[in-house]
This record gives structure tokens, C-alpha cells and sequence, in this order.
């Protein structure tokens, strides 16, 4: 199994966390993974975008030319990574400020109002958690129960007071996604 | 414990295991997380940072620390990089060691800050002036970055004269799995030449102003000698699915990660081509090549610029095969299936042409 993701959205939306969330996750499964930014001279509100691929074998290239699965956080990321998605790919939008109609109809969308979610817990910040609890449960590229036993070491040193907000933030994706 | 790191900072923990204990730079994307892992890591080590005033001052530094013996490095890229030719051409013609980091950008001129493999002929060629080599190193993972980093040093020691590693913007921003444990530090060589204080011993001197043309001819043919020793014992390379393979490709560093993408894709349907990376650039894996060209007749090269290291492969071939290329320049990093595309393109093309001859 080989699965590249494509996430995408504005500088600040939490895109690359989102990215290295998912790979360090991955990594602590045993996975083999690679994780590639893209950004340029960046200023909060520019564009942001990374590539994950997990796989369980080595990974030839941390390029990937047509990601199963693309996260776009807003109306630029949707409208310009929605093309490269491979035909059955999954796309998931942050329908709080996306209009999620697609010309394709070889793609599965699936809406996360992140905005209206996250405000369940208070905190617009954990939108982007939001969304890959949405995208594990989607995907099953990685398993969501070892990822939530990892959480401390995945959000790494001196995040310890937010765990419980991100844990309730990737489960508040994770059901959503299931209904 | 595998640690997920982007390759920038895993270049400065590698260099620190390495034993590496002065550090000068000058900040410049897509490098900078590098210099700041080495802000941090440098003092907790007893070690020595400093942020240089330029790009100029950060290589004499080097240079320095070189001659009183230290393990030392710096790190730039592209327009920082040419900035250092002068002092890099120093420690060639002195005989000092240092590690020289570059981390491509998309070039020439200021250019962009986009991963690209635009700097080979300058590196693999002196890059300063005079009649001088640089060993130059190209890895292509982060993992890899364990090994090079030791061996950077080790052969910078042992041949006294700078190393350059050939990494890319890319390299240097990725995040992969990494495991230091493998790593060796690699020995401390016995410095016979270097500037402690002359108490209880004669005076020494490191020069390069050399007026008498004999003693700098000298002087030239002791380099080349040494070069000549460096090109039969250190070059380096892998091959992946090469062994059956009717067309190799030729590409490095983060190209050849690209080229095995599009080589996994190609296989998938039947097409045998294989890969050849160099690990060293200069050296160049010239005896590989040519044991290649043997049983294959169609080489490949594939490289992030308008094509450099394309004349290597086309000296190391003499004449024998037919030499392809695609390149993207200006740091535009192409994906696996445009690059699969053209390799097949070409390989059927070949394929054509063998039935022809038969015919």
C-alpha cells in the first residue's frame, strides 16, 4: 500500500502541521513515510500546501504525481488541487469556506464544516485536527486508535496542556465522518 | 529511535556526530533551518557558532579554524555559494579540510528558492579559480544524510581539501524517518600542519602565494597526484533495478528519487530501465558506466537543470551508446509521471531502432 495526500490551504490554517501530524503519526505505526512542503516567501494568509505518502514499503519519491486523497482548506487549494486528484480520490474541502461543487465526477468529496465543528470546542484552531480525524476515519491509511496513544509524542515537547483539545478535536472529525 | 526531520536539520545533527565542532554561516533559503539547528546545537555541544557578516567571512572562518585544526563547516546556497569560491579555492591550494554545504536553489543569478540541481558544473568543476578539485557528494535522502555527513568529514580529513555536499532545496525541506544510530564518527586524523604555536618545535606555515613558478608547479602536480588518488578510491554510487535493464537512467539526489518514482511506474508496465546514481559527483563513476555500456546500449540522463551532468556521462561513455535527456530547470521540480512519460517515449523509440538495425 502507497497513499499520498495532498493537503492545501492558506498560511496559518494549520496546513503543514496537518502534514507532519499525519506523517509523524504514520511513522510511529511502523510506516514508511515522507513529508514534502511547498511554499514559497511565505506570509500568513499565502498559499501553503505539503505532500504526505505513507506506505509500507520504502518510498521511491516524495513527489506525488496523483495523490488518492487531496485536504483542501480553502477556495484556491480546492479549485487547483482538485485537478490532480487520481479518478476515485477522495477529496475532502472545509465546506466553512468552500463551495464544494466540483466539475468532476470521478472524485468522491466529502464537506467538513471545520469552522462550525470547532466551535463545539471553542477554539478555531483546531480546525485543521478536525479535518484529518475526518481524513483518517476516511482513508484508513493509518490506525486512529495507535495515533491517539501517540498523541504526546506526536505534537512533541511542551504541548502537553493540548492534548485533550486536539484528541476531542480529531474525534469530533473522526464522528463526523462516519455519520 | 527513528525521529521524523527535515533534511536541514538532520544535516546539522549528522554534522555534530560527526564531530564537527565549528560551524560559520550566513543565513539564505532554502538552507536556513540548518544554520539555526547549528545556533542552538553548537553551544550545547562546547562547540562554536557564529553568524558571519557574509558569506565571504563565514569560508574564511572556515579557513581558520581549518588551520588550527578544527573540524569545521559551512553551509550556503547558490549566490552564497559563489560568493565562497574564493576561499574554498584557498583551502584547495592550502590543504586544509572543510565541509562546504550547498543547498540548491533555482539559479542563475538570485534566481528562486525552489529545490533545483543547477550548481553541478560548479561544484564538480573547483568553482574558484586554479587548477584544483572539490570531492563533491550528492545524497538523496534524509536517512542518507547520516552517512554523508561522516564521510564529508572523513574524507576531508584524509585528503585534506574541502567537501562539498550537493544537496537541493528539497532535500533540505523534507521530513523523513531518521536514525542516527548507525552513525560513525569518524577518526581523528594526526595534523602535522596545522598553526598551535610553534613552542618546542619549528615554525610552520600555511600559504598559498607561491611566486616561484617551479615550486607552484610543484605544488599543482602534488594536487593532481592527489586528485588522481581520490578519482581510484572514492567514488561511490548506487543502482536500483539495473541489472536486466535495456535503458539506464543516470540522475542524483533528489532527481534520482524522482527517476525510481518514474522507474517503479515503467517497470509496472514491462519497460526494463534501470538506475545509476552517482553518490559522488567528483569523483564520477566512470569505470560503472562504462561496464554498463557493455550490455546497454540506451543511457538516460535526467537532471533538474538545462543539463550539466549530462557531459560526465557522455566523457565517461567515449562515444559508446546513445545518451537521452530531459531536464527541468529554474527549479521547477517535475512529478514521476511526466518523467516516466518521456522515458518511455525514448525507450520505445530505442526499441524501434534496435528492430531496424536487425532488419
Amino acid at each position: 500500500m502507497l497513499v499520498a495526500t495532498v493537503f492545501s490551504g492558506f498560511g496559518g490554517q494549520g496546513v503543514l502541521s496537518m502534514g507532519s501530524t499525519l506523517a509523524t503519526a504514520a511513522m510511529l505505526e511502523g510506516k514508511y513515510v515522507t513529508y514534502l512542503p511547498a511554499y514559497g516567501v511565505e506570509v500568513r494568509g499565502g498559499t501553503a500546501n505539503c505532500t504526505v505518502v505513507v506506505s509500507d514499503e520504502e518510498i521511491a519519491s516524495p513527489v506525488a504525481s496523483e495523490p488518492e486523497f487531496v485536504v483542501a482548506m480553502n477556495q484556491p487549494s480546492f479549485a487547483r488541487f482538485q485537478s490532480i486528484l487520481q479518478a476515485g480520490g477522495l477529496l475532502c474541502a472545509n465546506s466553512s469556506l468552500v463551495d464544494t461543487e466540483s466539475a468532476r465526477g470521478d472524485i468522491e468529496i466529502l464537506a467538513v464544516p471545520t469552522s462550525e465543528l470547532a466551535g463545539k470546542l471553542g477554539t478555531l484552531k483546531v480546525a485543521n485536527m478536525i479535518m484529518l480525524g475526518a481524513l483518517i476515519r476516511a482513508s484508513n491509511m493509518i490506525s486512529y486508535d495507535a495515533m491517539l496513544d501517540n498523541l504526546e509524542p506526536i505534537l512533541g515537547e511542551g504541548k502537553a496542556k493540548l492534548i485533550k483539545v486536539n484528541r476531542e478535536a480529531l474525534a469530533l472529525g473522526y464522528t463526523y465522518a462516519k455519520e | 529511535m527513528k525521529r521524523l526531520m527535515s533534511g536541514n536539520a538532520t544535516l546539522g545533527e549528522a554534522a555534530v556526530l560527526s564531530g564537527c565542532t565549528h560551524y560559520f554561516g550566513y543565513p539564505i533559503t532554502p538552507q536556513n533551518e540548518l544554520t539555526e539547528y547549528m545556533a542552538k546545537r553548537m553551544p550545547e555541544t562546547g562547540g562554536v557558532f557564529i553568524q558571519s557578516e557574509s558569506e565571504i567571512a563565514a569560508i574564511n572562518m572556515v579557513l581558520g579554524a581549518a588551520a588550527a585544526g578544527a573540524r569545521a563547516m559551512t553551509s550556503s546556497s547558490g549566490p552564497g555559494i559563489s560568493l565562497k569560491q574564493e576561499g574554498i579555492s584557498y583551502l584547495a591550494a592550502d590543504e586544509l579540510p572543510a565541509v562546504i554545504v550547498n543547498m540548491v536553489r533555482g539559479g542563475p543569478g538570485m534566481g528562486n528558492i525552489s529545490a533545483s540541481q543547477s550548481d553541478y558544473f560548479q561544484a564538480t568543476r573547483g568553482g574558484g579559480h586554479g587548477d584544483y578539485r572539490t570531492l563533491v557528494l550528492a545524497p538523496g535522502s534524509v536517512q542518507e544524510l547520516t552517512e554523508v555527513m561522516p564521510l564529508a568529514f572523513d574524507l576531508a580529513d584524509k585528503y585534506r581539501n574541502p567537501v562539498v555536499v550537493l544537496g537541493d532545496g528539497m532535500l533540505g525541506q523534507m521530513m523523513e524517518p531518521v536514525d542516527f544510530s548507525g552513525l560513525k564518527r569518524p577518526p581523528d586524523y594526526e595534523k602535522d600542519y596545522i598553526l598551535t604555536g610553534a613552542k618546542d618545535r619549528p615554525p610552520r606555515k600555511i600559504h598559498s602565494l607561491i611566486f616561484d613558478t617551479k615550486l607552484q608547479e610543484d605544488h599543482n602536480w602534488k594536487l593532481h597526484r592527489k586528485f588522481q588518488l581520490i578519482e581510484q578510491n572514492e567514488v561511490r554510487h548506487e543502482t536500483y533495478l539495473a541489472d536486466d535493464a535495456e535503458m539506464i537512467v543516470v540522475a542524483y539526489g533528489i532527481g534520482a528519487r524522482i527517476a525510481k518514482g518514474a522507474i517503479k511506474r515503467l517497470r509496472q508496465e514491462g519497460l526494463k530501465v534501470g538506475l545509476l546514481r552517482p553518490v559522488t559527483l567528483w569523483p564520477f563513476p566512470v569505470e560503472m558506466l562504462q561496464g554498463m555500456a557493455k550490455t546497454v546500449n540506451d543511457f538516460f540522463v535526467f537532471e533538474m537543470s538545462a543539463g550539466q551532468m549530462i557531459e560526465d556521462v557522455k566523457l565517461a561513455l567515449g562515444g559508446r551508446g546513445r545518451v537521452h535527456f530531459y531536464g527541468r530547470p529554474g527549479g521547477v521540480i517535475p512529478m514521476p509521471v511526466e518523467l516516466s512519460r518521456i522515458i518511455a517515449r525514448h525507450y520505445y523509440q530505442a526499441q524501434a531502432r534496435g528492430r531496424k538495425k536487425q532488419r
